[in-house]
């Protein structure tokens, strides 16, 4: 358990560390993610302790938010000035990209029905 | 009586463990309550958690700095959380592959049309410059997004509640905006909801499936790429 949660730390710390020595624009932990997942190909398979760790995280995520949602807090006085029209533009500018990805994906996108469709066709 | 409830509120205050229990506390009242009435899309758990702890901050006069001291140590899982997306991602990378030329092309298309979405939409509603460049890379994660904001020039502290919102509008949203689209298939819906809404998106698609949970995983971490070098190319093109 402890030697997972140490692997999982060291790629993110090794992320971190390459995406600021080479000025990377990508988050650190999102290349950390790129290293442990060439680490399971390496492996040949994921480590049952990390499963249960990633696991674990990963069916908590929305609770991680939390505290940066909070932050809402310092900026009362524009969110009093033009929080309508913020949230306005959030909701339009989110259904959008959700609608039009989903769409390009749909429409790109093979899928296990499509296949059995072309395999019947 | 009462001054001795504000000592020991001031005590506790200084300590990370009321912060960590209050956040706790407030997430698994909402969730519950949420799973009891039938998984409403408006009262999505994480906005109904921030709406409680600010209620809690505002009545007792509590810094949010003095909260977040606490808080951070939940704050920082994200990072291990967001490293241990190449486990749903490596389980389903069969599914990735067989899609490689749809997600290509979907995150070109997302990623320019997240951007654009926020920043003419902003335009159009008004909104003062600061927020206009602190709205543009609201669909990307909350750490890449503040970086790019700084980039920018807006304010990096706005961004991240502005990318909380987007989560959370979009996990709200986004499955009717896919029900709506007849988006059905597990790997175009998450992927929607990952490029659209990051990790809270990535979280209600790990709801609906694992195959829908690593696409939207997948499609949080190259949105996150794409928006870095599409925003500062698009903005400067705009503004």
């Amino acid at each position: 358990m402890l030697a997972a949660l140490t692997a999982v730390f060291l790629c993110q710390l090794a992320g971190e560390t390459l995406v600021v020595a080479a000025g990377l624009p990508i988050p650190g932990p999102v290349f950390g993610m790129v290293i442990l997942f060439v680490f399971f190909v390496v492996n040949g398979g994921i480590p049952a302790s990390i499963a249960t760790i990633g696991d674990g995280l990963l069916g908590h995520l929305s609770i991680l938010f939390v505290p940066a949602g909070v932050g809402i807090l310092q900026h009362g006085a524009r969110l009093e000035a033009e929080g309508l029209q913020i949230g306005a533009t959030l909701i339009a500018s989110t259904v959008l990209t959700i609608g039009v990805t989903g769409l390009v994906m749909r429409l790109l996108g093979r899928s296990e029905a499509k296949d059995e469709a072309s395999g019947n066709g | 009586m009462g001054d001795t409830i504000v000592d020991i509120w001031v005590y506790l205050a200084a300590s990370p463990l009321l912060a960590l229990t209050m956040t706790l506390l407030a997430f698994e009242l909402s969730q519950r309550l949420w799973k009891r009435i039938g998984r409403p899309a408006l009262l999505n758990p994480v906005l109904v958690t921030v709406v409680l702890i600010a209620a809690v901050l505002i009545a007792t006069g509590t810094p949010y700095e003095t909260y977040f001291e606490g808080a951070q140590f939940i704050h920082f899982l994200l990072g291990p959380a967001t490293v241990c997306l190449a486990i749903p991602l490596y389980r389903q990378f069969e599914r990735v592959k067989a899609n490689a030329l749809a997600i290509a092309i979907s995150l070109v298309m997302g990623s320019a049309t997240g951007i654009l979405g926020a920043i003419g939409a902003a335009l159009v509603m008004g909104l003062d410059s600061v927020s206009v460049l602190s709205i543009a890379p609201k669909s990307v994660t909350a750490p890449v997004a503040m970086g790019i904001t700084e980039k920018l020039g807006g304010l990096p502290s706005l961004t991240a509640v502005f990318v909380i919102m987007t989560g959370i509008i979009g996990a709200a949203l986004g499955p009717l905006v896919l029900d709506s689209l007849r988006v059905r298939t597990a790997p175009a819906r998450g992927y929607a909801l990952g490029t659209g809404a990051h990790g809270i998106g990535t979280a209600q698609a790990l709801q609906d499936s694992e195959v829908a949970g690593a696409f939207a995983g997948l499609a949080m971490g190259l949105n996150a790429l794409a928006t870095a070098l599409l925003a500062p190319i698009i903005v400067a093109m705009l503004l």
